[in-house]
């Protein structure tokens, strides 16, 4: 043989091998949001592809608008554009009984029943589930021990809205730049929105009654409602109306707030101390109820989920498996320390001592998650499940608009009233084109 | 002539000038500073000027994480190739509809409008599955077609305006030299439009490279330009305001520094004809 020959010889070989590599690749692309939980993960790709050499991920990570756009044109379509998508507890039921979604079977090794029940039962549709929670957040009051102390009160563990008032009146200085409480006031079915359906839920509200009629005309929205429009406006900081989760969070980090009731995975922010200035003065408590009544139920997860138009559904489920393992808990946990593992997936990160001592807020984390109800999360029963939102497609809509209502009724344009009278015209207009009752 | 004028108004006017120019250029200055900035001062309230610690640390967190370079790419791809393909389109048609009007020209031009006045999500659903059919999602070449059709109106549009200011005796004074149609419109119309044509060049780049609704529904990674490597980096939930801004400064600077250097040609031919 000669050696042209043999160069020959060894160069075909070589394409072939890298013919079959080629044709086993399989490249996945996941649709994600940017927030910093899986802005970790997609730094960790490296070490999914190692284990799964066969296997290559391609990240399309957007803003959750943005995405929620993108991922819902693509599934509607049947575009097949994604192989993995993350997406919420609110679209998990709709489309999973649409059949736009792959339902998972988790191997043994997964331990399905390692998730917290509340989260699981979020993820499934009538048992079987769509979606494997990659965190998960309910909502909780954060506060300023130290103001809280100054004002010669102390919080309970689950405070009343009474105490949130006396509280907030109590620790009110705009003098000196602190305002009582901070809550959402922008417009939107993901800002306001979810806030207030959360506490008309604590005060006996509901959105629709069984016949799915709206009930914004019902005292319990009015009480609700009366309630956030005289503390945003006595307590709150100035120009409140335009202030969602990251201006409250801008401004509880700098000092500018008594107390802020918000999602859970805020405590993990204001307690960093490179971010905040009042990292070692936050206190943490339930989420406040009426008297006699439940408490703002708030259940959100960040999930998951394989559309039935994607080509590669064996890649993408390992994918996943991974992702939400307790396996890629410890990766995290090792590469960056406990602090930074995604929370509320789980049961048994909260029995993980190495967690809980790092994690001040963990055990509050966890009691929000399980006290949250979205299967049935209104004193009264409804015909829907969600608990700061109502999973239904035609929610997004109706929502955003009676959001813009209510903003309205903060800045004083409008009054209560009128707000909620409009509100109730809104929604009966909507579910009546959309054809409900179904 | 040249009105006679005091230097305390000539002062004035300056003044007033600099004011309206730095007003209109604040949201761009302040993402600039922001994006030097760390994530706890980006938020600091009251907001800090220039007293801060510089730091090119989000540059860096920034192209860590995405591959600047590619987003890049396909921004300068989609940009060009859709306002090359949509000036050799509406060169043709804005020359018979300049120099061979009918009855029907105005309306015409007018229909071309409306097509503008539609919010762009009304078709979004067809256009996608349209594309999906054709295994065109996430291509360039789908870009460069949808930005193309997107801008055409404003193209025609504003090479109508620039060729109606040309008489049309010199085209008939070329046809009896013997030029044909097509050396009538490549020598004689297009040498002397060149100002025109070349601000609707740049405009339509500016306009494509700054689309964002398209450009980022179509797209997922392959094509994907710098608006989705913006939105990559903006949060609903988290504060990364500093990055973002970093984000932002890379993705304009390209364009910015275009229009910079063309900013005489751009308004050479916005003004084109004024004076006559």
């Amino acid at each position: 043989m000669t050696t042209t020959f043999r160069i020959l010889m060894g160069a075909t070989a070589l394409c072939a091998s890298a013919g079959i590599a080629a044709a086993q690749d399989v490249t996945l692309t996941v649709a994600t949001v940017n927030n910093g939980d899986m802005i970790r993960m997609q730094g960790l790709t490296g070490e999914f592809e190692a284990v799964h050499p066969g296997i290559k991920i391609e990240w399309v990570t957007l803003e959750e608008n943005v995405l929620r756009e993108k991922v819902t044109t693509d599934i509607a379509t049947n575009g097949g554009q994604y192989d993995v998508m993350t997406i919420g507890t609110y679209e998990v039921p709709i489309w999973g009984r649409q059949d736009w979604l792959k339902p998972l079977e988790m191997s043994a090794e997964y331990d399905v029943d390692d998730l917290l029940p509340a989260i699981r039962e979020a993820l499934s549709v009538d048992g079987t589930l769509y979606a494997a929670p990659f965190y998960g957040e309910s909502a909780m009051v954060m506060y300023r021990t130290d103001l809280m102390e100054a004002a010669g009160l102390e919080m309970p563990e689950e405070p009343t809205w009474d105490f949130i008032r006396q509280a907030a009146e109590a620790m009110h200085d705009p003098d000196n730049g602190v305002f009582g409480i901070c809550l959402r006031g922008k417009a939107g079915w993901g800002e306001n929105m979810a806030l207030l359906t959360s506490m008309a839920n604590s005060f006996g509200g509901k959105w629709f009654d069984a016949e799915w009629v709206p009930q914004f005309d019902q005292p319990a929205w009015n009480a609700a409602m009366s309630y956030y429009v005289d503390i945003m406006t006595n307590y709150g900081p100035p120009g409140a109306s335009t202030n969602g989760f990251n201006e409250n969070l801008a401004l509880f980090q700098t000092g500018k707030c008594g107390m802020w009731y918000d999602a859970t995975v805020a405590a993990g922010f204001v307690t960093d101390p490179d971010d905040s200035t009042v990292a070692d003065k936050v206190g943490f408590a339930q989420a406040p109820s009426a008297e006699g009544g439940q408490k703002a139920n708030w259940l959100w997860a960040w999930s998951l989920a394989i559309p039935a138009s994607s080509e590669n559904p064996e890649a993408a489920q390992t994918f996943i498996e991974w992702a939400t393992s307790k396996g890629y808990t410890e990766l995290v946990a090792e590469k960056e320390g406990w602090l930074a593992v995604p929370p509320g997936t789980r049961t048994s990160l909260y029995g993980n001592p190495e967690y809980t001592k790092v994690a001040p807020f963990a055990e509050m984390t966890l009691a929000a998650i399980n006290s949250a109800n979205p299967g049935s999360p209104t004193v009264d029963e409804v015909p829907y499940v969600g608990a700061q939102y109502v999973a239904i497609p035609e929610f997004q809509g109706i929502a955003t608009t009676i959001g813009q209502l209510f903003s309205a009724a903060v800045t004083g344009q409008t009054s209560v009233e009128e707000a909620l009278t409009a509100a109730q015209a809104t929604a009966t207009r909507e579910m009546r084109r959309a054809g409900y009752p179904k | 002539m040249a009105r006679q004028t005091t230097t305390g108004q000539r002062a004035l006017v300056t003044a007033v000038a600099w004011g309206i120019g730095i007003l209109i250029s604040f949201p761009i200055i302040w993402t600039v500073l922001t994006s030097f900035k760390t994530e706890a001062t980006a938020i600091a309230s009251p907001p800090v000027w220039f007293s801060f610690d510089w730091t090119l640390q989000n540059y860096i967190d920034v192209n860590t994480r995405s591959d600047y370079a590619r987003y890049f790419m396909n921004s300068v791809v989609i940009s060009i190739g859709s306002t090359l393909l949509g000036l050799a389109v509406a060169i043709p048609a804005a020359w018979s509809m300049a120099f061979q009007p009918t009855k029907n020209t105005k309306n015409v031009l007018m229909w071309m409008l409306s097509t503008k006045m539609m919010p762009a999500v009304g078709v979004l659903v067809p256009v996608y599955m349209g594309l999906r059919s054709m295994g065109l999602l996430d291509s360039r070449t789908a870009l460069v077609i949808i930005m193309m059709l997107m801008n055409l109106p404003i193209i025609v549009w504003m090479l109508f305006t620039y060729f109606r200011e040309i008489p049309g005796e010199i085209l008939e004074a070329a046809r009896m030299d013997g030029a044909n149609l097509r050396n009538e419109i490549i020598y004689v119309l297009t040498p002397m439009t060149v100002p025109g044509i070349a601000s609707t060049l740049l405009l339509n780049v500016i306009l494509a490279w700054n689309e964002a609704f398209w450009t980022l529904n179509l797209t997922t990674t392959n094509a994907a330009p710098l608006t989705a490597f913006i939105a990559s980096f903006s949060s609903p939930q988290g504060l990364f305001y500093a990055k973002l801004s970093a984000a932002s400064t890379m993705a304009i600077a390209p364009i910015l520094i275009l229009g910079w250097f063309s900013q005489k040609q751009l308004v050479r031919g916005l003004t084109f004809g004024a004076v006559k």
